[in-house]
C-alpha cells in the first residue's frame, strides 16, 4: 500500500451566511492517504484557527456512514466519487497526488447553504412530520407477532427504512428532486400491514409537504439512486407514484 | 373537478400527464411509421394509402384533434415541470460530473423535445398543409402526395433537418419509454432491464425508420441528375 501522503490543491466553497455571496477559495494542503476526507478538513480547520482564521463549516456526526449528517458534493459528486458511500467513509487513498478538488455545498432551492458546506436540511423534516408515522395507541408494546408480517415485506420496506435522510438524492438530481428520499419513506411504511391502513393519506400528505417545500420533479434520471450512500432503489419512486396516482383516483372527496 | 385540477398541478400529477401523453404519442409514432414505410413499394401504395385516409376524413379529423391536445398538453406540461425543476436548482456545480450517474438522454428531454418540436411546425406547415388544404393533392385526376413528399425529400435542407430530428427523436424515446413506466409505478426487478432494452431497441427502430426516408430518397435524387 501507498503510504506517501498526498499533495492536493483544493477549491472548497466560503459563504459566511445565506444571504452572503460564496466563492471558491484555495487551499493548498499535503494529507495522509489514510484520512478521510472530513479528517483532512479538521486538519485545516486546525491549522486556520492557529492562524487566526475562520474555519470551514462542514456537517458531520457519527462519521461511520450511518447517521446522514455529513455530505457535501466532491468535484460535482455528492459523497464523492464511491458507489455507496457517505463522504465520511470517502478516504484520501482515493485521490490522487497533485489532484485538484472541488468541495462544494448541496445545490438546491429548498437547501439553503447557511455557511460554507452547510445546507438547511429542514425541509425534510417537514415532509417526514407531514406523515411518515403511524397512527397507533402508546400504552405497553404490542405483542410482536400480533400482526405477521411477510419476510419479503419486512425486507423490502427495512431496504426503504435505510434511507439515512442526508440529501444526496437532492443534492444529485438536475432537477433537486426529492423523490427518492420521499419515496422510501412513503414505502417503508406502505410496505408493511401496520402501515397499510393510512397509506393512501400518508402519500397524499407527504407529497403535498415535498412540492410545498419546493423541490423539483423526477425526470427518472435515476442519478438519485446511483448516488444514495445506502443505495435506496428507485422502484420505491415508482411504488409512491403508483399509489399517489391511485389515491387520488379512488379518494371520495370531489374537491380535495 | 377541483380534485384533478390539483392532481395535475401536483409533482406526481405532472409527471402523470407527461407519462399518459408520452405513451401514447408513442403509440402514435408506430403507427405513422408504418404509414410512411409505403413510401418504399413506390407511388401507387403511397397514394393510395393516403386517399385511403381522405375516405375516412371526418375520422381522421378526430383522430387529428386528439393527438393535437394530446401534443399540446405534452409539450405544455413538459415546459412548466422545466421551469419549475429549473426554479428547485438553479446553480449548477463548478465540475458537471451528471454522466457519472445518469444518462445523456434523461438531462437532455426538453431539448431532445424542444428540436422535434421545432421539426414537428415545419412538418406540419409543409406535408399536413400540402396533404389538407394547398389543393395542390389532385391534377388531372393524378394524385400528387408520392411527389409532394419526395419532392420535399430532396431537399438537402429539409432533408437534413428531418434527419436530425429523428435522431434527437431517438434519444426522447430511448428515455421516454422506460420513464412512463417508472411513473405509471409500473418498475418491477423483473421486467424493468427488459422493459429499457425495448425502449432502445424501440427508439432505433422509429429514428431509423423515419430517417431512412429522406435519406433514400435524397440519395436516389443524386442519381437522376
Amino acid at each position: 500500500m501507498n503510504n506517501e501522503n498526498l499533495n492536493l490543491a483544493l477549491h472548497i466553497w466560503r459563504q459566511e451566511s445565506r444571504e452572503a455571496k460564496g466563492k471558491f477559495e484555495e487551499f493548498i494542503v499535503t494529507v495522509s492517504p489514510d484520512a478521510s476526507i472530513l479528517e483532512m478538513l479538521d486538519e485545516i480547520n486546525n491549522r486556520l484557527e492557529k492562524e487566526g482564521k475562520i474555519p470551514i463549516a462542514f456537517e458531520s456526526d457519527c462519521r461511520e456512514g450511518i447517521c446522514g449528517a455529513c455530505g457535501f458534493v466532491v468535484n460535482g459528486r455528492q459523497h464523492g466519487p464511491l458507489p455507496k458511500t457517505a463522504t465520511c467513509q470517502l478516504h484520501m487513498r482515493n485521490f490522487k497526488d497533485g489532484e485538484t478538488i472541488y468541495l462544494e455545498p448541496m445545490r438546491a432551492t429548498p437547501f439553503p447553504i447557511i455557511k460554507d458546506l452547510i445546507v438547511d436540511r429542514s425541509a425534510f423534516d417537514k415532509i417526514q412530520q407531514s406523515g411518515a408515522f403511524i397512527s397507533f395507541n402508546t400504552g405497553s408494546a404490542p405483542d410482536a407477532n400480533a400482526i405477521l408480517v411477510p419476510k419479503e415485506a419486512a425486507d423490502a420496506s427495512l431496504d426503504a427504512a435505510e434511507c439515512i435522510g442526508c440529501g444526496a438524492c437532492v443534492a444529485a438530481c438536475i432537477n433537486a428532486s426529492a423523490m427518492l428520499f420521499v419515496g422510501a419513506k412513503v414505502s417503508q411504511f406502505a410496505l408493511l400491514p401496520q402501515g397499510q391502513l393510512e397509506k393512501y393519506e400518508r402519500v397524499q400528505e407527504m407529497v403535498a409537504a415535498m412540492d410545498e417545500a419546493g423541490f423539483g420533479s423526477c425526470t427518472n434520471t435515476y442519478a438519485c439512486e446511483a448516488e444514495c450512500p445506502k443505495g435506496i432503489s428507485v422502484i420505491n419512486i415508482a411504488m409512491m407514484n403508483r399509489d399517489f396516482i391511485v389515491s387520488k383516483f379512488r379518494s371520495k372527496e370531489v374537491e380535495s | 373537478m377541483g380534485w384533478l385540477m390539483k392532481f395535475v398541478n401536483s409533482s406526481i400529477g405532472k409527471k402523470f400527464v407527461m407519462a399518459l401523453t408520452g405513451s401514447l404519442l408513442i403509440m402514435f409514432l408506430c403507427v405513422h411509421l408504418i404509414g410512411n414505410l409505403t413510401l418504399y413499394f413506390g407511388e401507387e401504395a403511397f397514394n393510395s394509402y393516403v386517399s385511403t385516409l381522405d375516405i375516412v376524413k371526418p375520422i381522421v379529423r378526430v383522430v387529428e384533434f386528439i393527438l393535437a391536445l394530446i401534443f399540446i398538453f405534452h409539450i405544455y406540461f413538459g415546459v412548466v415541470l422545466w421551469f419549475n425543476n429549473k426554479k428547485a436548482k438553479p446553480v449548477r456545480y463548478k465540475i458537471n460530473a451528471s454522466s457519472d450517474s445518469s444518462t445523456l438522454s434523461s438531462r437532455w428531454m426538453i431539448w431532445t423535445g424542444g428540436f422535434v418540436l421545432i421539426f414537428l411546425v415545419m412538418h406540419l406547415s409543409t406535408f399536413w398543409y400540402a396533404f389538407n388544404f394547398s389543393g395542390e393533392v389532385e391534377i388531372d385526376g393524378v394524385h400528387q402526395y408520392y411527389i409532394i413528399v419526395t419532392d420535399w425529400f430532396k431537399d438537402p435542407v429539409y432533408a437534413s433537418v428531418y434527419v436530425l430530428a429523428m435522431i434527437f427523436l431517438g434519444f426522447h424515446l430511448n428515455h421516454g419509454f422506460q420513464s412512463f413506466f417508472q411513473t405509471f409505478g409500473w418498475n418491477h426487478k423483473k421486467y424493468m432491464p427488459l422493459i429499457k432494452k425495448l425502449g432502445t431497441l424501440y427508439a432505433i427502430i422509429v429514428s431509423l425508420g423515419f430517417a431512412s426516408l429522406p435519406i433514400y430518397f435524397f440519395i436516389s435524387s443524386l442519381g437522376d441528375k
